[in-house]
């Protein structure tokens, strides 16, 4: 795994410089980047994420915590028990805690005030490590909510001061090179074409591309046999820019996804998606 | 997204409700027939027909195997199996190069289409067989898949 | 006990198309885990489907079937509103029965 993840980042480090100047292996490359594509489509009715999401779904409606309390009356920024179409609108600024949360964040802070969770027992351990290990509650409930925003057009709010502050952080970070490599989220993902592996790397300033990349997390991820979230998305960007480990809900996690999420405007929802 | 309708059975594992279960029609007794463990330990196509209790397989061109050319990752593999044989009785999936061959088996009672799908693990680019069970007869299909990332191990 | 299976019957013309989605590790019995050690193999070996009581499917898996198992058949004579019930046991004796309306 570990060797896995290096193999990555020098490929990467190389596949920058290399890859793109060949054209023969372009060609190769197009022709099953066409199977690939048909790959994808195979595997798309029937995601196991389903799955999951059932199980969110009874999570999200069973009294639980020291309150004894559903997460049924939870304002997600549409209105107190208004799930659908939230993902389409986070993150967003919240008057109650007078800051911009993202849909992670929110669930959490839904848990903590109506069920008396404490933040420490909720962010321990937010995702599941291995296939073989049953996927997080946190997991669970966020792949239920972003499920019910299936068809909603991303439109975030950008009024708020703090919405835009939130944005404009966002795109610092996006083009801040740092790590032994002096990479950037703009490195990978600011070029088009760029690929690693077979993957293609979204740009995301092309509208389609923020689009797809925004619209379709968290996702089930084939080679890890779990749903991922959109946090964890970015601990694992992170990881692969060789930064230092992302702090789970950080303000920076929160920001990037507003960025994100600004960029991907009017992109449908289509998550949970299923990946690679 | 179409609104899935679930019920759940409490079935447990609780050998009784089973039981009770059979004798009151809501499941058939077939339903609990012994897993040819010979079929799924064999290691080539040979092996698993002799497990099954077959021959040799006819090649045919009746049976259509969809399936991608290239698996993006070889833990996830679709692959649906077709057959136009008359009396088509079941239907089996084998991956040639996996440690053992046979992936899955499907018994298609009459009224079932002959048309089954499900995802097999790859652990390289290889030969899937589709072996169809017609007549009392075996007939084969083979489609070679190409795997980009090992579906064994990570 | 395992996670509900996802289950959808839908009637095309004649015939219901059923799609089962399934949660199970599907463990090879090839596969180390972090201290070296073969995780022995742990799989869904029958799965079987009835439709108003009569058998539709039965299937053997190996340990070659993907984690999270997804099955798609089809079968003649169904109506909107019938159950198709479906069945699992895998090799520790775990069962797991859902079932959906046809729609
Ligand atoms: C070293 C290159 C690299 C850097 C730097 C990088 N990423 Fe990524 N990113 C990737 C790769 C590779 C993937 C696709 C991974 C895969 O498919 O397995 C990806 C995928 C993504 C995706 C999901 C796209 C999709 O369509 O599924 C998002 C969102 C993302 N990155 C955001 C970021 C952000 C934000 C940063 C900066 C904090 C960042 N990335 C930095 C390599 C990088």
């Amino acid at each position: 795994m570990k060797k896995d993840k290096l193999i990555a980042v020098l490929l990467a480090a190389t596949a920058l410089t290399t890859l793109s100047v060949q054209p023969v292996l372009a060609q190769a490359q197009e022709d099953s980047q066409k199977q690939i594509e048909r790959y994808r489509e195979l595997l798309a009715d029937g995601n196991p994420a389903e799955l999951v999401e059932a199980r969110g779904e009874t999570l999200w409606k069973q009294k639980r915590g020291p309150k004894n309390a559903s997460l049924e009356a939870c304002d997600l920024g549409l209105g107190a028990g208004k799930v659908a179409g939230v993902n389409a609108v986070l993150p967003r600024y919240f008057p109650d805690v007078d800051r911009v949360m993202d849909l992670e964040s929110r669930i959490i802070y839904c848990e903590i005030t109506l069920q008396g969770f404490t933040m420490d027992e909720l962010t321990k351990r937010p995702h599941s490590l291995n296939p073989s290990e049953r996927q997080t509650d946190h997991e669970a409930l966020t792949v239920y909510v972003v499920g019910q925003s299936r068809g909603a057009k991303v439109n975030l709010s950008q009024s708020h001061p703090k919405e835009r502050e939130s944005y404009l952080r966002g795109e610092k970070m996006f083009f801040f090179k740092g790590g032994p490599y002096d990479f950037a989220c703009a490195t990978c993902h600011g070029v088009d074409g760029q690929r690693i592996r077979l993957q293609d790397l979204p740009n995301f300033q092309k509208a389609d591309n923020a689009q797809r990349a925004f619209t379709t997390w968290p996702a089930y991820r084939v080679s890890q046999g779990a749903v991922r979230t959109m946090q964890w998305r970015l601990l694992d960007c992170f990881r692969q820019q060789r930064m230092p480990e992302m702090v789970f809900l950080s303000p920076a996690s929160i920001d990037l996804i507003t960025y994100m999420g600004v960029k991907g405007k009017d992109g449908i929802m289509d998550a949970p998606a299923i990946k690679r | 997204m179409e609104k899935l309708r679930r019920l759940t059975i409490k079935a447990g594992s609780s050998f009784a409700v089973i039981a009770a279960a059979i004798s009151a029609g809501v499941l058939p007794a077939s339903a609990f027939a012994e897993w040819n463990k010979a079929a799924f330990d064999a290691k080539n196509m040979n092996d698993v027909l002799k497990a099954m209790g077959g021959g040799a397989a006819e090649k045919s061109g009746d049976i259509a195997i969809t399936a991608p050319d290239i698996a993006e990752n070889g833990a996830v593999v679709p692959i649906a199996v077709a057959s136009k044989l008359a009396n088509t009785q079941s239907i089996a999936i084998l991956v040639e190069k996996n440690p053992s061959s046979l992936a899955a088996q499907f018994d298609i009672p009459p009224g079932t289409e002959p048309n089954v799908g499900t995802r097999v693990k790859m652990g390289q680019s290889s030969n899937v067989h589709a072996v169809v069970k017609a007549g009392g007869k075996y007939y084969v299909a083979t489609k070679e898949i190409k795997v980009t990332l090992g579906g064994c191990g990570g | 006990m395992a996670d509900p299976m996802r289950i959808r019957a839908q009637l095309k013309g004649d015939v219901t198309e059923v799609r089962v989605l399934m949660a199970h590790v599907m463990e090879t019995g090839q596969r180390k885990d972090s201290a070296g050690n073969v995780v022995p193999a742990f799989h869904i070996q029958e799965v079987t489907a009835t439709w108003n009581g009569k058998s539709v499917l039965t299937a053997q898996f190996g340990p070659a079937v993907s984690q999270n198992p997804v099955m798609n058949f089809s079968f003649k004579g169904g109506a909107k509103g019938d159950k198709v019930v479906v069945s699992w046991t895998d090799t520790k004796g775990d069962k797991r029965t859902d079932e959906a309306v046809i729609s």
